[in-house]
């Protein structure tokens, strides 16, 4: 008897008999939506972190005081403890480390608010930075001029204003050579960046870039709780190839710097887009295995359903097996056939539940986070959904599949 | 009073032969002897009959002739082939390729159409999909039935789901029909109908074996087995077949 035969006659079958094969599909369609909706949130997330961290430039990274955004509030508080990045720093960089060809260093302050005329932005971020701003981030500057060593050297009180700051405040007139309000202090508009739209929110649109000195002059060292600023220090190697030589070089010279003793742990983090990825993937490991499990039981509870229903089903169909017997069906045809019947329905309970969970997990990113997420579909979670269907259908069908395929034929055919 | 089997024909001849095949159910403690020593040999093209009281072990004779059971003791062949010690397989694939069964109650699968109740048998018969059908479309049309290839057997009235049976019972040209009260659950002029079509089949080189309770069936087979309590009480020529005096007028409807 051939495969297909037996694979229409499965699904002659399942037909038949809708309601309750719907009913049974329910566990496997809700185990495998919770994996796949899971699976897919995160691969949405990731996908776009990787394409905003790798614009972020894979030849660069970071020395900053502060452990980077996926940190745990344990290492957060062992952080605090630690000095300031200085500018001093920046320039021991710049000075000592062979492999790196532009080192910035930038001030960052959040919460400031914009002013032009009567227009205002409630609250922006401002950066004090160095000419190598653009490149090292990425972000370029699009109309007028990027600051100057000469702006920073003399702490000229000029602003590179972003896309949606230009936007807002000078909707209708070339912001370039006009007067903006910085936290009330006024500054000149000399450029303006690119427009770098993020998933992660417009706060790359919504900031101005000044020279670093002009923002100590305003600001100083230290925050409003008396803390010294920390310096964010932006290092660019030579060469992608040079990448990892540049950060071991350079965590040696800050090492150094700092008079750490060999073999105690950094007092300063370092980091570049490929470690931030890494970080995300240790904690959404977390959150896979969770769903795994999760669906993993559900199937199992699910599995135990298909069984129950194939069992009634070879029950119901005690007679049918007799005739097929009568007309020459093999017990290995008759049990090829109702473990098809439980694969398939697996499956098809595995399928719906894909496009469920697709759709269920690209939705819940863009609702829940941003719209501006693009779909993703993990092809390979869907392949390994489908084999754990076919799996479960074999597990849990087998045992109904062998008590059919062992009816005497007799018995079954006197069957009322 | 038992009476011994009539002469055996020529064990080349006999498409199947039985000797002291005994089936004994066990209930229990008790057993039921359900048969107890029958030997019979019969012919191909043979047209019989075999009859007897309720219970008397005709339902178990032709389950045991068609594959279905085996015996307790006793040998038996088909085709010149020993049966017994067959593994559930083998006997399959007898039941497949040498055996047509018609049951009393018809045993068509509800939820297949007509035409793939009759595919069956060549479904597990391994023949190819556009075979299979030219074959179930020849058989249907063998017993009328070219019109309700896509209809349910529910669709159908007992005499047309007894002629689906029929054809499923003939579709792969089987060396035995075997037709256990196949007239049972149909009023009389209908299965006058389909021992019409018996008769055609045997008159086309078919072997039939039937069991019934009314003489007017019996009376078309050309042999009459009597069973009473597990054996053979008598084993005789039918004198005047039925079939015979309408022979002209047995016309299938094609
Ligand atoms: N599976 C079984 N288990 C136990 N006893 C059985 C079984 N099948 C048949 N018998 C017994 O064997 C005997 C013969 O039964 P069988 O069905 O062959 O009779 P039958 O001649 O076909 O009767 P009927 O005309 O009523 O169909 C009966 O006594 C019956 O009760
Ligand atoms: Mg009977």
């Amino acid at each position: 008897m051939k495969q297909l035969d037996t694979f229409v006659m499965s699904l002659q079958a399942i037909r038949g008999n809708k309601l309750r094969s719907s009913l049974t599909l329910f566990g496997i369609v809700l185990g495998v939506a919770s994996i796949i909706a899971v699976m897919t949130a995160i691969t949405v997330i990731q996908n776009t972190m990787e394409q905003e961290m790798s614009i972020l430039g894979a030849q660069t990274f970071q020395v900053q005081k502060w452990p980077n955004g996926f940190s745990s509030g344990e290492e957060r508080r062992k952080a605090m403890r630690w000095p300031a990045v200085t500018i001093a720093e920046a320039d021991e960089i710049r000075k000592r480390v062979q492999s790196v060809d532009i080192v910035g260093a930038e001030l960052w302050q959040f919460g400031l608010k914009l002013e032009y005329r009567d227009k205002e932005i409630e609250t922006a971020s401002i950066v004090g930075g160095t000419p190598e701003y653009p490149q090292n981030n990425v972000h370029f500057v699009a109309d007028g001029r990027n600051i100057t060593q000469m702006d920073v050297r003399a702490g000229r009180k000029v602003a590179v204003i972003g896309y949606g700051v230009a936007n807002t405040l000078y909707p209708f007139i070339d912001p370039i050579g006009r007067e903006i309000r910085i936290d009330g202090r006024k500054y000149e508009v000399i450029g303006v960046f690119d427009e770098k739209k993020s998933a992660f929110g417009s706060q790359y649109d919504n900031y101005v870039l000044v020279p670093i000195s002009a923002f100590v002059n305003t600001y100083g060292l230290s925050n409003e709780d008396g803390w010294p600023r920390s310096v964010n220090i932006t290092v660019h190697a030579r060469t992608p190839e040079l990448v990892d030589d540049a950060i071991t070089e350079t965590r040696q010279v800050i090492r150094r710097a700092r008079g750490v003793p060999p073999g105690d742990d950094d007092n300063f983090t370092i980091f570049n887009s490929e470690s931030s990825i890494e970080q995300f993937n240790m904690i959404t490991r977390g959150i896979k295995i969770g769903a795994f499990v999760i669906g993993t039981i559900a199937l199992l509870v699910a599995g135990i359903g298909i069984m129950n229903i194939m069992l009634v089903s070879v029950t119901e169909r005690t007679r049918e097996i007799g005739i097929r017997k009568s007309l020459g069906a093999r017990p290995k045809d008759i049990l090829r056939q109702f473990l098809l019947e439980a694969i398939v329905l697996c499956n098809i309970g595995g399928l719906i539940g894909v496009l469920l969970g697709f759709v269920a997990g690209n939705t819940l990113v863009q609702l829940g986070m941003s719209s501006s997420f693009e779909s993703a579909v993990p092809v390979e979670w869907a392949v390994i959904g489908l084999v754990f269907c076919t799996v479960i259908g074999v597990l849990f069908g087998m045992l109904p599949a062998i008590r059919a395929s062992r009816l005497n034929p007799i018995d079954a055919l006197s069957y009322e | 009073m038992p009476v011994a089997p009539k002469v055996l024909p020529e064990l080349e001849s006999a498409v199947l032969v039985l000797r002291d095949v005994v089936k004994t159910y066990v209930m229990g403690s008790e057993e039921v002897h359900a048969l107890s020593g029958v030997s019979v040999s019969i012919g191909k093209n043979e047209y019989v009959a075999i009859m007897g009281p309720s219970g008397s072990g005709k339902s178990t004779l032709m389950n045991i002739i068609g594959c279905l059971d085996v015996p307790t003791s006793g040998s038996y062949s088909l085709g010149g082939e020993m049966v017994a010690d067959k593994s559930e397989t083998e006997l399959a694939d007898i039941r497949n390729r040498l055996i047509g069964f018609v049951f009393q109650t018809f045993n068509l699968i509800p939820r297949a159409d007509v035409l793939h109740n009759v595919e069956l048998p060549l479904i597990y018969g391994g023949v190819n999909k556009a075979k299979r059908i030219a074959l179930a479309k020849e058989a249907l049309d063998r017993v009328g039935l070219s019109d309700r290839l896509t209809h349910k057997p529910n669709e159908l009235s007992g005499g047309q789901r007894q002629r689906v049976a029929i054809a499923r019972a003939l579709v792969f040209d089987p060396s035995i029909i075997l037709a256990d009260e196949p007239t049972g659950n149909l009023d009389s002029r209908t299965g006058e109908e389909i021992m019409q079509m018996l008769d055609d089949l045997h008159a086309n080189g078919q072997t039939i074996i039937l069991v019934t309770h009314e003489d007017n069936i019996a009376a078309h087979a050309s042999r009459a087995i009597v069973l009473r309590d597990g054996r053979i009480e008598s084993d005789a020529q039918v004198e005047n077949p039925v079939r015979a005096a309408r022979a002209e007028h047995t016309v299938l409807a094609h």
